[in-house]
């Protein structure tokens, strides 16, 4: 049973290991020179001696393959066609991580980084990308493009967050308790329901409605499209990563510290999505980018808001305290404390 | 499952000899997650009972035991369940969606194989809180599950590395780090009512 999966995946993965081995010699020496640092090198080093072994003598044939089998789209029903937003590798998710952190002005992230421009890669990819753009201008649909856009990324950094936040929140019960020891301490897991469903309804829904608004305010064009969901989601996603920092930093228990770091990662986060969007709502009109760009912000802050309001409550001692004929229940923080009379064992 | 044909029309027998033959499978690969080697064994014939009495075992030791305390607390037996079982299906998923020339039963297999040392550590970690209370209990706990989470890190990898291209090694063992992680912190924040 295994040997027949195993063949009719290899098909499907020719053709996307086309996609991702000829950048390879490329990537990695775009990577030594902006990047010199040690985390990347696992991709660099492996990822050279990976191309030689196996496909340099077939570099040419395939390069031709990819643009033939590039014109014939896979329907949405098979399995290729989620393989193909998967298509990163690591040094490319590293590099787009790093896109996110440090917004420039002029620097806009869906064109950097999602995607290809052809004067950043090696000749290898200068061929293939020129392809893709003959793609794009003859008015093929914009999901070539998103095929570089890869949701592998926003999709993991939503999950970290997710349990970044359930796991630092009960950490701060913890050093309080420390600090306290009549605060009971529990695991409170119901918070790692409540983290995923907020941060994945937030990192989707939002593009979503953004993604909704955009096209129905400008329509369809040839020239430079909107950007498609799917980029949108992975500019959103992307821009979530400043907050993981952030929240591991608010486990120091210095409220007007957490306060600080909260408005540091906001405002960073923030830049980013405004300087990403600030093309395409540029060509509308004053009011209606202002007043896109500042709801596109003030969500951003009311989810940071949410999450330490939500995960990092500051604990009143006298409230916190059990009464000592309920020592089996552990106490309820959030609830006022009328509540645990009515929860006492009949 | 990888079996053989049971001889029909032998009652007697025929229950236990492949109860027997399933069960060593079993142990046999949690011998090979122990000792973690390049072997093929969890790959080539693999089963998912392994992994199910895994999980069986680590939800209802997790579960909280009193239900009227809703708001706080651990995990219900259903939130380890969804945690373990869907947490392996999308690290699958993510790892054939990069190009793993790995299968997807193989590797929920492999995946679950490897809490066995969470496993491993929830039990020790029930012992040790039959004592004192204090830092030192604490202390002993985290490093117990600090060891097993490495080791359950190191089995997995061992096995789902080697499947990935390797300039998506990273990203396909970063998830794997996620799930054991989870899991980690759920045994270690157990705290018996």
């Amino acid at each position: 049973m295994a040997s027949a999966d195993d063949q009719a995946f290899h098909e499907f993965e020719e053709a996307t290991n086309l996609l991702a081995e000829t950048p390879d010699a490329a990537t990695t020496s775009r990577s030594d020179q902006l990047t010199p640092q040690g985390h990347v090198a696992v991709a660099v080093g492996s990822g050279g001696s990976y191309g030689a072994e196996d496909e340099v003598e077939e570099e040419s044939d395939k390069a031709a393959l990819l643009q033939e089998k590039q014109q014939q789209q896979p329907g949405f029903w098979t399995f290729s066609y989620y393989q193909s937003f998967f298509d990163v590798d690591t040094s490319q998710v590293l590099n787009r991580i790093k896109g996110s952190l440090l917004p420039r002005p002029g620097h806009n992230f869906v064109r950097h980084h999602l995607r290809n421009r052809p004067d950043l890669y090696g000749m290898e990819f200068h061929r293939v990308s020129q392809a893709r753009l003959k793609l794009l201008t003859s008015g093929d649909p914009p999901a070539s493009a998103s095929l570089s856009a890869g949701i592998k990324g926003p999709f993991w950094i939503c999950a970290t967050l997710a349990f970044v936040l359930a796991v630092t929140g009960n950490l701060t019960l913890v050093l309080a308790q420390r600090r306290d020891p009549s605060i009971h301490y529990s695991p409170q897991f119901h918070k790692v329901t409540v983290a995923g469903i907020s941060i994945y309804c937030y990192a989707w829904l939002v593009p979503l409605a953004l993604w909704g608004f955009l096209r129905w305010r400008k329509g369809v064009r040839e020239r430079m499209g909107p950007y498609t969901f799917l980029e949108t989601v992975c500019v959103y996603g992307y821009s979530l990563f400043v907050f993981i920092p952030m929240v591991v930093l608010w486990l120091i228990p210095v409220p007007w510290l957490q306060w600080l770091f909260g408005a540091l990662a906001l405002g960073l986060s923030a830049t980013g999505l405004v300087f990403t969007l600030w093309p395409v709502v540029r060509e509308d009109t004053r009011l209606v980018a202002m007043v896109l760009l500042s709801a596109v912000v003030l969500l951003h802050a009311l989810l940071a808001v949410g999450c330490k309001l939500y995960f990092f409550q500051s604990l009143p001692p006298e409230n916190v305290a059990p009464p000592p004929q309920i020592t089996s229940l552990p106490s309820n923080i959030p609830l006022p404390p009328t509540l645990p009379k009515s929860m006492a064992p009949s | 499952m990888a079996e053989a044909e049971e001889s029909p029309g032998d009652p007697g027998t025929a229950s236990s000899r492949p109860l027997m033959r399933d069960l060593k499978a079993v142990g046999k690969k949690f011998m090979h997650v122990l000792y973690p080697r390049k072997s093929n064994t969890l790959l080539r014939d693999w089963d998912l009972w392994g992994p199910l009495i895994l999980c069986v075992t680590l939800a209802l030791m997790l579960q909280r035991d009193s239900v009227d305390s809703e708001k706080d607390g651990g995990p219900q037996f259903a939130e380890v369940f969804v945690i373990v079982w869907f947490g392996a299906v999308t690290i699958t998923l993510n790892s054939k969606l990069l190009g793993g020339n790995i299968s997807f039963f193989q590797s929920l297999c492999v995946l679950g194989y490897c809490i066995l040392p969470l496993t491993v550590a929830l039990l020790i970690c029930r012992l040790v809180l039959l004592a004192d209370p204090g830092p030192v209990n604490f202390m002993v706990r985290l490093f117990v599950v600090i060891v097993m989470f490495a080791w359950s890190i190191v089995a997995s990898t061992a096995f789902l590395a080697d499947s990935q291209p390797p300039n998506r090694r990273a990203l396909a063992v970063y998830p794997v780090f996620l799930f054991y992680f989870v899991i980690s912190w759920m045994i270690l924040t157990f705290t018996p009512q």
